[in-house]
Order: structure tokens, then sequence, then C-alpha cells
């Protein structure tokens, strides 16, 4: 079954509302919120949690005072300047320690503990459009790649098990490990990017991470009236690089009165942005093969 | 001082923040952008880039004459960065995060170290201001060892105004952490609410002084507005929301310069800030939230 992932390199340019609607006009799918880190796509969809696990990923180091000799060894291996001589000895800052184990090994008096690192927690759920996997990394947690990895694993049982046809996922922003995590294998990414300087430096970027990755990749420019040349730039650009241009849709602030509404944007209009809306779905369905098939 | 412009969700207008302040700033200054995946900063402030370089991680490099199949480097990776199959050593550098176990590990000093680009480190000049930022080679997954490398070079000569990448992960804390102050740049929609407080969550542990920038104020509701008086969090600045701050930013513009009027706002908020650094309570802010709720 085609998976559909909605990214974007630069943060705010409208993603999750656009990921809501879709998954608001699209048929017989499970959404996929991988924005771990911040996700906010359960602002819209409601989800009615059906199943809650604990996502545990990685250590840190706690060291023992009644066990360690002040050695100093620890401190001599840290690469990561983890770890600091305090009054009483050595201490391991959690922020700062990578989780590597080095410490841990050559302690010579074993003095350093290594506790497992409780990170967030996912989520099976119910939605008015459909069933929905979902996850919150605790603040300040690491190993979100992981956990996208494994909401996508989850994503695909439940269409195999359900008989779905398609896996609607909102990425994260950005280009690094979670939005690699959320490429790796997905049919079709679509870039939601907007005409200005930032939006289509970071449109550029995450166009080549797609082609690394051999991913094939849609451009929606969203606001695009805010500065018609940049979006005429975003078009040259989109034909240079043989990316698929699915649609512009106008700056509207009629997407934040429909979310201060809790409604995606196809709910709170019945026409007008609501139907542009609908005619980029169209042609986001048509490039990942869907229309074809059904 | 350095004053790190966060955001949890991005697309809040933290870019525009921190250029704008950056340029309104009495004194030295040196405008860091440590959103190194997508980094923006450069294409508003412009400057001139007089030096790079590139940042290395080291990854291991294994000798297999002199390896007996041990598997002790493959014991103590926690990364899955180097194994042992069928009595050959294999190393999958893009996995390594850099820690030197299995280096340090290995009772035949059979792995040396090899390096992995992680990307570029550039510095210049915009005008009266000193620029850095950090660039993510595209394919990359891990943002924070380049930080670090960008960290290493900041001077501490005059203040330091950091734009850090959105979200609350790892990335997020690697570009807060030396901060003597947090900007937390939201928007009181739904959205950006969730994202401050996941922000104000995350980077509580660091226990630094925050306060918060409210852009495209007059969207959305109050509920932003509610929890900032409720919870003692200052509210710096608010942006209101103009449809000509955003042509301009679509411009590549810095608000503070194109659009005059805003100009003092920003001298303001400069004042905030380092009031806040010295933890003094910001009795300033009150005034003018009180003045828009009354």
């Amino acid at each position: 079954m085609p998976e559909i992932t909605i990214i974007s390199g630069k943060g705010g340019t409208g993603k999750t509302s656009l990921t809501a609607a879709f998954a608001h006009l699209a048929q017989n799918h499970v959404i996929c919120d991988l924005d771990v880190d911040a996700p906010d796509l359960h602002l819209l969809l409601d989800p009615e949690h059906e199943k809650a696990e604990e996502f545990y990923s990685g250590h840190t180091a706690v060291i023992d005072r009644e066990l360690c000799t002040n050695c100093g060894q620890c401190l001599e291996l840290c690469r990561f300047t983890a770890i600091a001589q305090g009054p009483e000895g050595p201490t391991v800052d959690p922020i700062a320690c990578e989780g590597c184990k080095v410490c841990v090994h050559f302690c010579p008096a074993q003095a350093i503990n290594w506790l497992e690192d409780h990170c967030g927690r996912w989520y099976i759920s119910r939605t008015r459009f459909g069933p929905m996997v979902h996850a919150q990394l605790f603040p300040g947690e690491e190993n979100s790649g992981k956990l996208v990895a494994l909401l996508r694993e989850r994503a695909r049982a439940i269409t195999q098990e359900g008989n779905l046809d398609l896996i609607l996922s909102d990425g994260a922003p950005g280009l690094g490990c979670p939005v690699i995590s959320s490429l790796s294998g997905t049919d079709l990414a679509v870039i939601v990017t907007e005409p200005t300087p930032s939006g289509v430096h970071d449109l550029d970027r995450v166009a080549d991470l797609c082609a690394h990755f051999r991913i094939p990749a849609g451009v929606l420019i969203n606001k695009w009236d805010l500065n018609a040349d940049q979006s005429q730039a975003i078009e040259r650009l989109c034909l240079k690089k043989g990316l698929n241009l699915v649609g512009k849709l106008p700056f509207d602030p009629a997407f934040t009165q429909a979310m201060v509404q809790r409604m995606v944007i196809t709910e709170f209009q019945s026409e007008g942005l609501a139907d542009e809306v609908k005619a980029v779905w169209r042609r986001i369905q048509d490039l990942a093969g869907l229309r074809a098939a059904a | 001082m350095i004053v790190a412009v966060a955001s949890g969700k991005g697309g809040t207008g933290k870019t525009t923040v921190a250029a704008s302040l950056t340029k309104v700033w009495a004194g030295p200054v040196q405008a860091v952008d440590m959103d190194v995946e997508e980094p923006n900063l450069h294409l508003f402030l412009k400057p001139e880039l007089t030096g790079r370089e590139t940042a290395r991680l080291p990854v291991p490099l294994a000798d297999q004459a002199k390896c007996t199949a041990c598997r002790a480097c493959a014991e103590i990776c926690q990364f899955k960065a180097i194994t042992v199959l069928a009595g050959y050593v294999m190393t999958f550098p893009d996995m390594c995060h850099g820690c030197g176990g299995c280096t340090a590990v290995c009772p035949e000093g059979a792995i040396t170290e090899d390096y992995r680009e992680l990307g570029e480190v550039l510095w210049g000049r915009s005008g009266e201001i000193d620029f850095l930022m950090g660039r993510l080679r595209i394919g990359e997954a891990m943002s924070p060892p380049l930080m670090r490398a960008v960290w290493q070079r900041v001077d501490r000569i005059g203040d330091v105004i950091v734009d850090a990448p959105p979200g609350v992960s790892c990335p997020a804390i690697a570009a807060v952490w030396p901060a003597d102050v947090i900007l937390l740049v939201s928007e009181p929609t739904p959205f950006g609410f969730h994202d401050l407080k996941l922000a104000r969550a995350a980077f509580a542990p660091l226990d630094k002084p925050m306060g918060v920038v409210v852009n495209r104020a007059g969207l959305g509701d109050e509920a932003l507005y509610e929890y900032c008086r409720e919870t003692d969090l200052p509210i710096l600045l608010e942006i209101p929301f103009d449809r000509r701050i955003a042509e301009a930013y679509a411009q590549g513009l810095v608000i503070a310069e194109a659009r005059p009027e805003y100009r003092q706002g920003f001298l303001d908020l400069a004042g905030r800030v380092r009031d806040l650094a010295g933890r003094v309570r910001d009795l300033a802010a009150a005034p003018l939230l009180e003045a828009r709720h009354a």
C-alpha cells in the first residue's frame, strides 16, 4: 500500500493543517503523526486512545558515589564532555550524556550505573477520519528517529490487518534523523513550502534529501500570494529538479480560524479554499498512483 | 551574555526575531545560526562569509588483518555502528556517534579512526555584526555533533544571539544549553500554544530565565496569554499579525529595519532580555500585556 509523507524542511509552512485536511479527504487509510518531537496533528483530529505504550530507548550513565574511587578515568574517556569533576567526585550531566557506555565499561571500580531512558509514549487511536498512530517524545529526550520507525512499523501492521489502502503521515521539520526516518521507504514525499527566502532555501535542501534517498517528491506552495516572484522561483526550482508541483494555495487566515475551532479546513469551509485543497489532494493521489488504481 | 531564540513549533518567527534583535542590539554582538538542518538567518542578515571549515566526526576504521573476531567492539557499541559477522568485522559509519569505545576496547589495536563529514561551519560579517552558522550535510542524520563544532567557534567577546532549531528534542537542547536566557517565540494558535508548553517543559531542567515573544498577535485565541499570566511566564514582546510583516519577510527583509514602526518594540525587547538575563523580575512586560487584555 502506498505511503504518502508530508514534510516541509522549514517549519510553519502549513504541513500539519494540510495533512489534517488530507486525512479528512482520504479513504480507507491510517493516519500517522511522525513529528514525535512537537506533534500537533492530534489537536485537530482529537484521537481517542485505544492503546498506549511506553517508549524506552537509549541509556544514561549515573555514577554511584559510594563505589567511585575518584580515579578520573571516566573524565578522560568521555568524548561528549558529559562528565565533570564536582566537589564530591565526577558527575554525569544527563543532558550531555550520549549513552555510549564507554565510561561504564572502563570504570575500574564498576561504579557507573547504566539506566535505560524512558523517552516517550506512543498511541494507537481512533479518530473521526480513521485510525491514527502517534506519539509524544518526552520534552528534551532523544532517539526520535527510532520512535518514528516504530510508528511506521505499527502503521504498516494496521494497514495490513485492516486491508487499508494508504498510510498518510505528517513528517517533522528539518533534515535530520526524524526526517530521514520518516522518509525511508515512503512512496511519495509531499514538500509543503512557502514563497519566502527561507521556504525556497529549505525546499531546495529537503528536495536534495529526497533525491539522496531516491524518494519521489511533489511540491505544494502554500501562501503563494505572499510573494508572486518567489512563487515563480519555486516553480522554476521544481522544473530544474524534476519535482512535481501539486498545487498552490493562498495565504488565508481561515486555516487558523479552523484550527481554533479544532476543525480541518475542509470541514470548516464547504467551498473556496476547501475546493482548492481538494484539487491539490486529487493531484497528490494521482502522483501516488492511488486514483489510477481505484 | 548568550541569548537563545527558540520555539518548539517551527515557523513561529525565530529567525525574524533573531535577525531584528541582532540589528538593534547595542554593543558587539555575534549572530549564530544553530538551526544547522535548515539554516536561514544568513538569508536575512546577508553576511559576507570569510571563512569555513568542515566539521567531522571520528568513526571506526577496522583492520581485518589484526581482528580476531572477539566481538568486544560489537558489544560495547550502543549504536549498531560496528559488528562482527562470520568472522569479519563490519562498520556502519553513518550510525556512529564518535564515542571512541570500539577503538578503546579492541585488545588487538585493530581499530583506528577515520572521519565522517557532518557539514560545514561558516563565518563572516554583516556590517558590525559577527556572523556564524552551521550547515548540515544532506543525508547526515545527526545535528548535535555539528552544533558542538559551531559552539567551539562562538567567540565570547561580545554578546551572542543564537537562532535555535525548532522542536524540543536533542538538537533544540544542544542549541540552548549554554545560553543565559531563552526566548520562546510562539503564536497564539492552538499549535503554537501546545508547542510552547512542550518547549518550556524541555528547557525547564536547564534552569534558565525564559520569556515569550508572541508573534502574529491577534490571530488565534487567548489560551496562550492566560497560560503565560497564570504560570508567570513573562511576555516580552508582541508582534501583531500583519500581512505587511509577512510580505517583508517574504522579500528577505529584517522587520526592525523594513518596518520602522516595529523597531522600538525590538529595542524594548533587547532591554527586557538584558533584565531577564540579570534575573531581574520583568515588570516592564506586564503593562504591555495588561493593556491588550484589560
